[in-house]
């Protein structure tokens, strides 16, 4: 689950992370407000969407730029006027864009140098992994690839948690001054802590800043957590912003669906995470594009099949439905069932291709069969991606 | 022969009072497997009877162990307790847990993973399918199925299937036993970022047994284990390996954001696993349709008969 930044901020403050003076409006009626709790002079306007980009962004109107540097409070309030219930789109919003439905005013710090701080897991030796770099700022892919000397990783022990040594390891990486150094050290604690104790997937600080007078701060905030740890923290629970959800994911998660949308026109309805997901890879493979990953889960009841079929539908770019169904424990012919009920019930209009395989198969084909609907059977995976991919083109 | 569990071994079911977890422990009966203790606290001293099967539930794992002489258990117990019911196992010196439950917090699981570190128990999962050894009765019956893997789409016989996903060892399963290619042992090391036993690990095992004679390798995009069990492979490994990698149009957006490609290196996508897997000698399987026909492929090429 992933939170806005002014969320981020205000978790980091709780942990004693310092951050930049802010304040969060809602609406244009709460730009004032939020205006007059900061300081006068120079003032930072932040657009918040869930996805990077933002600074180079666009508006759908035409404006430019959803981070703003205002040299005053008063300038600040038109800028934010722009940017609220406009939608920006991003390198990482596609071009449908993100409606911005908050917006951040910060103190305009004056920045000495950025550096970049990170933690999340280590996948290869299942620990914490604090990233730091002298290259803030900037795309941290790029600075992997063409200086990877620039970046330092300290793996965190679990059973012990963050030596102070490590922290140092880190702070000499940085090239700090003495003053610089004991507060950046302070901060990497504290941040660590608040990774440790919220269950975060991963923190990343681009950029971390130092001041002129040897402050260090948070500059930007990026959070998400471990959807799987959310049941023990409801504190943050409470931060999720489903304007920032696809409504067919919303939906598809009250039934315990699992669905991702994507651009293509051939929708797909799977059972298995690694099913679904070379489903895609084999439309693809034979010239189609998958419009969703969707995973009805090992125990799909007709109920089921049918939420999941009005969910598909549900995205207008769909020209196809490719239900490919390995049936182990589950019964072919509840599916087939529900397959059936569901095209009766949304009146289905678009070529649909069943592969069911496994438990039962011979009753669930034979069901799809009477049913009298035009349904397309394919024989194997392969057999069906081509059948589906042949009927949309 | 086998790997990790062979006909004669006997399980206990962690959970076997919950609704999924009897129903499985019902399944494994009905393959022959031997079910001889369920643990689930506060119900010792019930019994859980599945037709004229009856099963004595204890309250402590090392209570099932030592009245039963099991020593792999199988584990459903719900996320939030999960952890606990692993480290459980450790405790009681058991040889293998096989970790079902997904949804089992990251956190946790990396408390688990260091935990064990040095210990008796191999973890195998979470949020895995389990492992089947197939039998020799009919659909594959009397053999020993740990987990919620159908059984009776397997065959005894000579190939290893290892991967992180359910379904899809199932669908390599299938197009193996279609073809009339038994199964020596199918190993599902579960989904899950921070796992107990890796690719590597299984396929080290496979290397060794000599019952198996060639090696199904299906991974999914993101960290780095196919790529490290490939690497083994290309050194060390003789028999013919057939690989899968799921997840080529996965959209990059949906990944964890910008440091997880520092971390997780540039070998965690699809393209580049299955270019090391090339590079390995591994026999690629083009679609998700071809894993039984690529194993069949490379075995050719290096001469071994699979069934």
């Amino acid at each position: 689950m992933n939170i806005h930044e002014y969320q981020a901020k205000a978790l980091f403050e709780q942990y004693g992370v310092p951050v930049p003076q802010g304040a969060a409006a809602k609406s244009a009626d709460e730009f004032a407000t939020a205006l007059d709790s900061l300081p006068d002079g120079p003032t930072m306007v932040k657009s918040q969407i869930h996805a990077g980009g933002r600074g180079k962004g666009t508006f759908t109107n035409g404006y430019k730029g959803g981070v703003k540097f205002c040299p005053t409070k008063a300038e600040a309030l038109s800028v934010a006027g722009e940017m609220i219930d406009n939608t920006l789109v991003t390198i990482q919003t596609g071009p449908a864009g993100r409606k911005v439905q908050t917006v951040y005013f910060t103190v305009a710090c004056d920045i000495k140098k950025e550096y970049y701080l990170a933690i999340l897991l280590d996948r290869s030796t299942s620990w914490p992994v604090i990233v730091a770099s002298t290259e803030g700022g900037v795309e941290i892919e790029k600075v992997a690839e063409e200086t990877p000397e620039k970046i330092t990783k300290v793996f965190v022990d679990p059973a012990y948690g963050l030596a102070d040594f490590q922290i140092r390891e880190l702070i000499f990486s940085l090239e700090l001054n003495k003053l610089e150094a004991k507060n950046a050290a302070k901060l990497i604690r504290k941040l660590y802590n608040c990774f440790w104790e919220t269950d975060a997937a991963m923190i990343e600080v681009n950029p971390l800043i130092t001041t002129p007078d040897d402050n260090v701060l948070a500059l930007d905030a990026k959070v998400s957590f471990d959807s799987n740890a959310l049941f023990r923290h409801p504190e943050i629970v409470a931060l999720r912003d489903l304007n920032e959800e696809d409504p067919k994911e919303i939906e598809a998660s009250k039934y315990d669906l699992a669905y991702i949308a994507l651009d293509g026109n051939i929708a797909c309805l799977v059972n298995g995470a690694g099913l679904a997901m070379s489903t895609m890879d084999i439309i693809k493979h034979y010239g189609g594009s998958p419009a969703n990953f969707l995973d009805v889960g090992g125990g799909a009841t007709k109920e089921k099949v049918i939420a999941a079929f009005k969910i598909i539908l549900g995205d207008a770019n769909v020209k196809g439905i490719f239900v490919n169904i390995f049936g182990g424990i589950m019964d072919c012919n509840v599916i087939a069932e529900g397959i059936v009920d569901a095209v009766k019930e949304v009146g289905l209009e678009l070529p649909l291709v069943v592969r069911l395989e496994g438990n039962n198969v011979a009753a669930g084909k034979q069901t799809l069969a009477d049913s009298g609907l035009p349904i397309v059977s394919g024989e194997s995976m392969a057999d069906a991606a081509q059948k589906i991919v042949n009927l949309v083109a | 022969m086998s790997i990790l569990i062979s006909p004669d071994t006997k399980i206990m079911v962690q959970g076997i009072t919950g609704a999924f977890g009897g129903k499985h422990a019902g399944l494994s009966i009905d393959y022959g497997t031997q079910v001889v203790a369920g643990v689930t606290p506060g119900k010792g001293g019930q019994t859980f009877e599945h037709g004229d099967v009856k099963v004595p539930i204890f309250n402590t794992v090392a209570e099932a162990a030592a009245a039963t002489g099991a020593s792999v258990s199988t584990i459903f117990v719900p996320p939030p307790f999960a952890a606990d019911a692993i480290l459980e196992c450790v405790d009681a010196k058991i040889d293998l847990a096989v970790a079902i439950t997904e949804g089992i917090p990251v956190k946790d699981m990396i408390r688990v993973k260091r935990a064990m570190e040095g210990s008796k128990t191999r973890l195998l999962g979470p949020n895995c399918p389990g492992v089947v050894t197939p039998g020799e009765g009919p659909d594959s019956s009397g053999g020993c199925r740990i987990g919620i893997a159908p059984g009776y789409i397997h065959k005894k016989g000579h190939v290893g299937v290892v991967s992180r996903s359910g379904t899809l060892t199932y669908e390599a399963v299938y197009q193996l036993t279609v073809k009339d290619i038994g199964q020596s042992t199918c190993v599902g090391i579960g989904g899950d970022p921070v796992n107990g036993t890796s690719h590597l690990d299984i396929i080290k095992l496979f290397n060794e047994d000599p019952e198996t004679h060639g090696i199904i390798l299906i991974g999914e995009i993101g960290g780095n284990a196919e790529v490290e069990a490939a690497r083994w492979i290309k050194d060390n490994c003789t028999k013919p390996v057939a690989g899968f990698i799921a997840g080529a149009t996965a959209p990059p957006g949906r990944r964890m954001g910008h440091a997880g490609a520092i971390v997780g290196g540039a070998e965690d996508t699809a393209e580049a696993k299955i270019k090391v897997f090339r590079e390995c000698g591994i026999e690629v399987a083009e679609t998700p349709s071809d894993m039984a026909d690529a194993l069949l492929r490379s075995a050719k090429a290096k001469g071994i008969e699979l069934s």
